[in-house]
């Protein structure tokens, strides 16, 4: 009865009513629109504008000119970049390999170990850390003559062991492994709670039927954690195409070109050779990468992944 | 009979778990090798840093001379802590205000826009900030906000992630509370603030430690969007102090460990929240 009443009473005011709630919608939301319009819509607009401009913006708005598709044209040619993207997709391999990695240390972690949270937290730490902090350190760990690491390869015997960062052929694994180290915990954290939502009573019902270890791996497991699998795919593919943090301090791209990764190579366009217009395609390149594979995830969802 | 058998069984689980644990243990020893190689070298003089086999616990402790460089020398790291703190807690303030007042309104305030606004906000997560770097930079040499601590802080405050996460919980919050408060006169405002935030206030405090986190080990955008000195933020000081102190690895260790140690400490402090955020969402910043 008075739920009725309270149904009909409001029906005369409902416009009203309606209006109040739409501005106080519009209300709660406004901050973040208005944050969002100017520092990630506007800029996509001027990026768009910069894509066909010739501008060194030191000397001012004077000196903007439109240069059609030259900046397209260049990228094309541009062997540099194509290394740089080359690069990039040699980093990918970073994700799989730290997935794998992170995988078993969670199913370690998880049931295999006392201390639990000790080494959630242990594996954790270089994630939290200071890429900057971090890469000082690698950098004079992985020093060619004094550093620790290739002090310990001579005295386990290897007579020449490689210069890694210092190295043209071995700069990109040696920063791609600092890139797996850092990136293992997350990975790892994610992984545990992928494995905490598997039902016990499935693992239970499997060694009744007599499965072994591996079997279990593989028929209950892995499938079954195949949701969190494609999701750090994807965070992870998406992550390695930003990557610039570690380049900046470590390599800045080097030695000769053999780091140079897509942000890095628009870094130094923009902001070394100021080259504002051609920077700006880069950043496009990049926008146009994560976009695809963001789509791929969308359409793969549903297909891929087991639930 | 079966009793002692299942004793017996647990047995042999627990010594198989041991050893498990004891290998995990020397291998996270060495996984935290380069953490324990930079606290030890830190501690040294320059002469011992290399030094091999490597002293662990230096013989001759320069430790008060090295971290007295890094806090009070030519660039002072107080400073930059103090720059940090500054630029971290107030993009964490704004940062958790401007996306919680966004998630409640997308969660619970139920306007026609509202569906069409978040599918264009969340639109705009596909967008990596990186691809926006060089119109960003212009943008701001244009409305003046190039070079200050504002213009940072603005960088990072408008959070689609932050929006995402909070929007999620306070979908959880049951729309009873909500209806019987209106009954009584409150609007949505006094509703937000008096009933639905404290409800959801174990999610807003993960994501205000991620995000504190994120800002603090933030090096790209200050690189890019600040240029004075006495501005600089720790992870810009850190690039600069181990670019002037070349080889003094003693010193650059010193300012490494200041660099990181503080923010471990925090993460100890805050750990539960942390990794219970990673992984609720799954959240990478």
């Amino acid at each position: 009865m008075e739920a009725v009443q309270t149904e009909r009473r409001p029906i005369p005011r409902k416009g009203s009513l309606h209006r109040k709630e739409a501005l106080a919608g519009w209300l709660f939301v406004a901050p973040m629109l208005t944050g969002i319009s100017i520092f990630t819509l506007f800029p996509i607009l001027i990026m768009f504008i910069l894509n066909f401009a010739n501008w060194d913006f030191v000397l001012g708005l004077q000196k903007f000119q439109w240069a059609g598709l030259d900046n397209f044209e260049r990228l094309i040619d541009d062997a540099r970049f194509h290394k740089t993207y080359l690069n990039n997709l040699i980093f990918m391999a970073t994700v799989p390999i730290c997935m794998a990695i992170s995988l078993a240390l969670a199913i370690i972690i998880d049931k295999h170990v006392f201390m639990k949270d000790f080494f959630k937290v242990t594996y954790f730490m270089p994630y939290i850390s200071s890429v900057v902090a971090v890469a000082v350190v690698w950098q004079v760990l992985f020093h060619p003559s004094k550093g620790p690491v290739n002090h310990f390869l001579r005295w386990i015997g290897i007579d020449n062991p490689p210069r890694w960062i210092a190295d043209p052929d071995w700069a990109l694994i040696s920063v791609m492994m600092i890139s797996i180290w850092i990136s293992i915990g997350f990975n790892m954290i994610v992984y545990l709670a992928g494995l905490q939502a598997i039902p016990k009573d499935l693992y239970e019902s499997a060694e009744i039927d007599g499965a072994g270890g591996w079997t279990k791996f593989l028929r209950i497991t892995l499938p079954l954690i195949s949701p969190t699998t494609f999701f750090l795919l994807i965070t992870g593919i998406i992550y390695s195409f930003k990557a610039f943090d570690l380049i900046a301090v470590l390599t800045k791209g080097g030695p000769a070109g053999s780091t140079s990764l897509m942000v890095w190579y628009m870094y130094e366009s923009a902001f070394v050779n100021l080259k504002i217009g051609y920077a700006s395609v880069i950043g496009t390149v990049l926008f146009v990468s994560v976009l695809i594979i963001t789509l791929i995830q969308w359409a793969g969802q549903k297909r891929w992944v087991n639930y | 009979m079966t009793t002692q058998s299942l004793t017996l069984r647990q047995r042999k689980i627990n010594w198989r778990k041991l050893i498990v644990t004891l290998v995990m243990l020397a291998g996270g020893v060495l996984f935290l090798m380069p953490f324990f190689w930079m606290i030890s070298a830190s501690l040294k003089f320059e002469n011992d840093v290399f030094t091999y086999p490597i002293q662990w616990i230096p013989e001759e402790w320069n430790a008060a001379n090295n971290y007295r460089k890094v806090w009070l020398g030519d660039h002072p790291f107080w400073l930059y802590y103090l720059n940090t703190i500054k630029v971290a807690g107030l993009t964490t303030l704004t940062s958790v205000t401007v996306s919680a007042l966004a998630a409640y309104g997308f969660a619970k305030v139920r306007f026609p826009a509202g569906k069409w606004l978040f599918l264009i906000v969340l639109a705009t997560y596909m967008v990596p900030q990186q691809a926006i770097l060089v119109p960003q930079f212009i943008l701001y040499r244009q409305l003046g906000l190039f070079d200050t601590h504002f213009g940072l802080i603005l960088l990072n405050s408008f959070s689609v992630l932050g929006t995402f996460m909070l929007r999620q919980f306070f979908m959880t919050v049951h729309q009873d509370y909500i209806e019987s408060a209106k009954m009584d006169g409150a609007g949505h405002f006094r509703i937000f603030a008096q009933i639905a935030l404290p409800l959801i206030r174990p999610a807003v405090a993960t994501y205000a430690i991620l995000r504190f986190i994120w800002t603090w080990n933030d090096y790209q955008n200050p690189l890019i969007f600040l240029r004075t000195d006495r501005l600089y933020t720790l992870q810009l000081a850190m690039q600069k102090f181990a670019t002037i102190n070349g080889e003094y690895y003693s010193l650059i260790m010193a300012a490494a460990v200041s660099a990181i140690v503080p923010l471990l400490i925090v993460f100890v402090i805050g750990q539960k929240h942390v990794i219970e955020g990673i992984s609720l969402g799954g959240v990478k910043g």
